[in-house]
């Protein structure tokens, strides 16, 4: 059932409405276990949209599977959303760097802060996110060390290929997936695939990932396909690739591809002479995870990620 | 006078983005001036280049007190007020969340960084900033509560207030909070206006930093004593947020006195014109912030009022 989480007057004649779809089967259990998949928090960012629509497809087509409560959040963002830009339209701040939110913030403050208390109690949490209109992304968990020990197990069993995780950094104590796990909602972020774009072959896999975590919680109780085994990461084994020159990038390496040290994996041009201004190299060996879709670089644009260590495992 | 190129960055398209810097004096890292980090920071630009202006003229006459320095930026991110863009115009990140910066990290970060190695180890740093709200404050001095904060320090300015902030952990990435935490006094100087030139106060922000530098010893310089300022913790101003939208009328301004239950402003219904909501003051106390858009959503902060303070 679609339910009004949040609505706020917008000046004239509309208001700004978050919904979430609820489902849950028709015989109700005495205590259900809940699960809220929540996206579009950033505006360019569509994966998830394509996770949103399959995941309801799929439930709706076996509801007597369902053993939980599924809430469905395919716009936390909406005006983002509808108007292609990443943050708030008219509002200064990253929705994700607003949370937990307070009812004597600005509306903004007040919306986040609604939509917190709306997943307050959930038994899980899965944020959806696409990078962003830059880079592409493979499909991953990111998990702040300070709750590795409580979500790796969780993340191992949606269906991604890396699971990194990175070390905290307070600017990140304002997002969503930090406040919920603060509360008790152990809540993972996922990160696949790039902005403005919808890459179904990962939406697919997130989704049997998703049904595979709610069959784990007892949430669902249908057919899973295989789940693959993720690599997990931490910081030092990440090889980061930023741009020296401007220019255009010219990728070569492409997501999952293994590389070796030194390898050329992209080159940035100038179109005004035709020279090559850098040959970019792969800073350690291992698997590009992260790769820069768009081509106008400056100095300090981050064009490539890599996983290390892999050739050695 | 020395001016200078502090950082640079080549661009693709454009000529570079040279972060051009004036040192006045010589000595001693004294005081660290920054103006607009943000595109749309048209009057913390102004505000600087009057007081660049101000600094020449009394450098000539050896107004500068001998062993002490003085740096003045006056814009950050001028690629982007150049083409009318609050932030970075090529990816929107804020230059003013990117501090400390990084010299090997992404462009912002890169550049955050730069500026960051040029104004750090200043004995005090002052910025002229703009807030996330869109509205208009008295001016002040603001300061993070970081612990190395020093509210008599800021007294000094001689304007009207100082308002103490605790800071969130977005405040982190700030110029104002990585001054503080690399042992600079840092202060964040707002005035009223941010994407347009307001005479009056940019007047009172230039004195308000003359009179600072010539407190600390390190101008000879004489002007009005100013303001002994009210101190205030940002978390004890009254908030006052609307519960309709529409067309919003504002009838109070910042600095001005007002009275439990007066009218504050008015949403009128943006087809039929007709007032649909009053804004009533909860408290007694002068306006401290005012939004100023002609547009209101529900539930948004239009007032923050400093409670039981008069004229």
């Amino acid at each position: 059932m679609v339910e009004t989480v949040v609505s706020m007057g917008l000046p004239v004649d509309e208001h700004l409405v978050i919904r979430k779809n609820r489902l849950m089967p028709e015989e109700l259990g005495k205590e259900l276990k809940r699960i809220g998949i929540v996206t579009g928090t950033h505006g360019d960012e569509l994966e998830g949209q394509f996770v949103c629509y399959e995941l309801n497809r799929r439930i709706q087509e076996h509801p007597e599977y369902l053993q939980g409560i599924v809430d469905i959040y395919p716009a936390f963002n909406p005006l983002g959303i509808d108007s292609i830009t990443r943050g708030i339209p008219m509002f200064d701040l990253d929705m994700n760097r607003i949370f937990p939110g307070s009812e004597d913030g600005p509306m903004m403050e007040t919306i986040v802060r609604q939509l917190m208390d709306d997943l307050a109690g959930a038994d899980m949490c899965v944020d959806i996110h696409a990078s962003n209109i830059y880079l592409e992304e493979m499909p991953q968990v990111r998990i702040n060390e300070e709750t590795a020990e409580r979500l790796v197990p969780y993340a191992k069993m949606i269906n991604v290929d890396f699971v990194w995780v990175h070390a905290s950094a307070t600017v990140l104590e304002s997002t969503l997936a930090y406040s919920l796990n603060m509360i008790g909602v152990p809540t993972l972020v996922v990160e696949m695939g790039v902005g403005m774009r919808i890459t179904e072959s990962y939406g697919c896999q997130l989704v049997e990932g998703i049904l595979n975590l709610m069959k784990e919680m007892g949430i669902w109780a249908g057919p899973v396909g295989e789940v693959r085994t993720p690599i997990v990461s931490s910081d030092r084994e990440i090889g980061f690739v930023n741009a020296d020159h401007p220019g255009i990038y010219l990728p070569k390496a492409r997501i999952f591809d293994d590389v070796d040290e030194g390898d050329i994996i992209g080159r940035i041009v100038d179109p005004m002479t035709g020279n090559i201004m850098e040959e970019v190299k792969a800073p350690i060996a291992g698997k590009v995870f992260t790769r820069r879709e768009y081509p106008i670089v400056y100095s300090g644009s981050l064009l490539n990620r890599i996983l290390g260590g892999v050739q050695e495992q | 006078m020395k001016k200078e190129v502090i950082y640079r960055l080549d661009s693709p398209y454009r000529e570079s983005l040279d972060i051009t810097g004036y040192r006045f004096g010589s000595g001693k890292k004294s005081a660290c001036i920054v103006g607009s980090i943000r595109g749309n920071e048209v009057q913390q630009l102004y505000v600087c280049s009057q007081l660049i202006k101000k600094l020449k003229e009394l450098e000539q006459h050896g107004a500068i007190v001998s062993d002490n320095e003085i740096m003045v930026i006056p814009s950050v991110n001028h690629h982007s007020m150049n083409i009318g863009k609050r932030f970075w115009a090529v990816d929107n990140t804020d230059v003013n969340r990117m501090f400390p910066g990084y010299d090997k990290g992404e462009t912002t970060q890169r550049i955050a960084a730069g500026v960051f190695d040029c104004v750090k180890n200043y004995n005090y740093g002052i910025q002229f900033a703009s807030f996330y709200l869109p509205g208009d404050f008295v001016p002040h001095v603001r300061m993070m509560e970081t612990g190395y904060q020093n509210t008599s320090l800021a007294n000094l300015f001689g304007l009207p207030y100082v308002v103490v902030r605790k800071p969130r952990p977005i405040d982190t990435t700030t110029l104002n909070y990585n001054w503080q935490v690399w042992e600079t006094n840092a202060f964040s100087v707002y005035t009223s206006e941010t994407d347009v030139v307001d005479e009056v106060s940019a007047r009172q922000a230039v004195s308000a930093v003359l009179r600072f530098l010539t407190r600390m010893g390190i101008l000879r310089y004489n002007s009005h004593s100013g303001y002994i300022a009210s101190i205030i913790d940002e978390e004890e101003l009254t908030i006052v947020k609307t519960d309709a939208a529409g067309i919003f009328r504002r009838l109070k301004c910042p600095g001005e006195e007002v009275h439990m239950g007066e009218v504050l402003g008015e949403i009128l219904d943006p087809y039929e014109g007709e007032v649909i909501r009053q804004v009533v003051s909860p408290t007694d106390g002068i306006i401290f912030f005012s939004h100023k858009k002609p547009l209101v959503t529900e539930s948004e902060i239009v007032f923050k009022i400093i409670r039981r303070l008069h004229e």
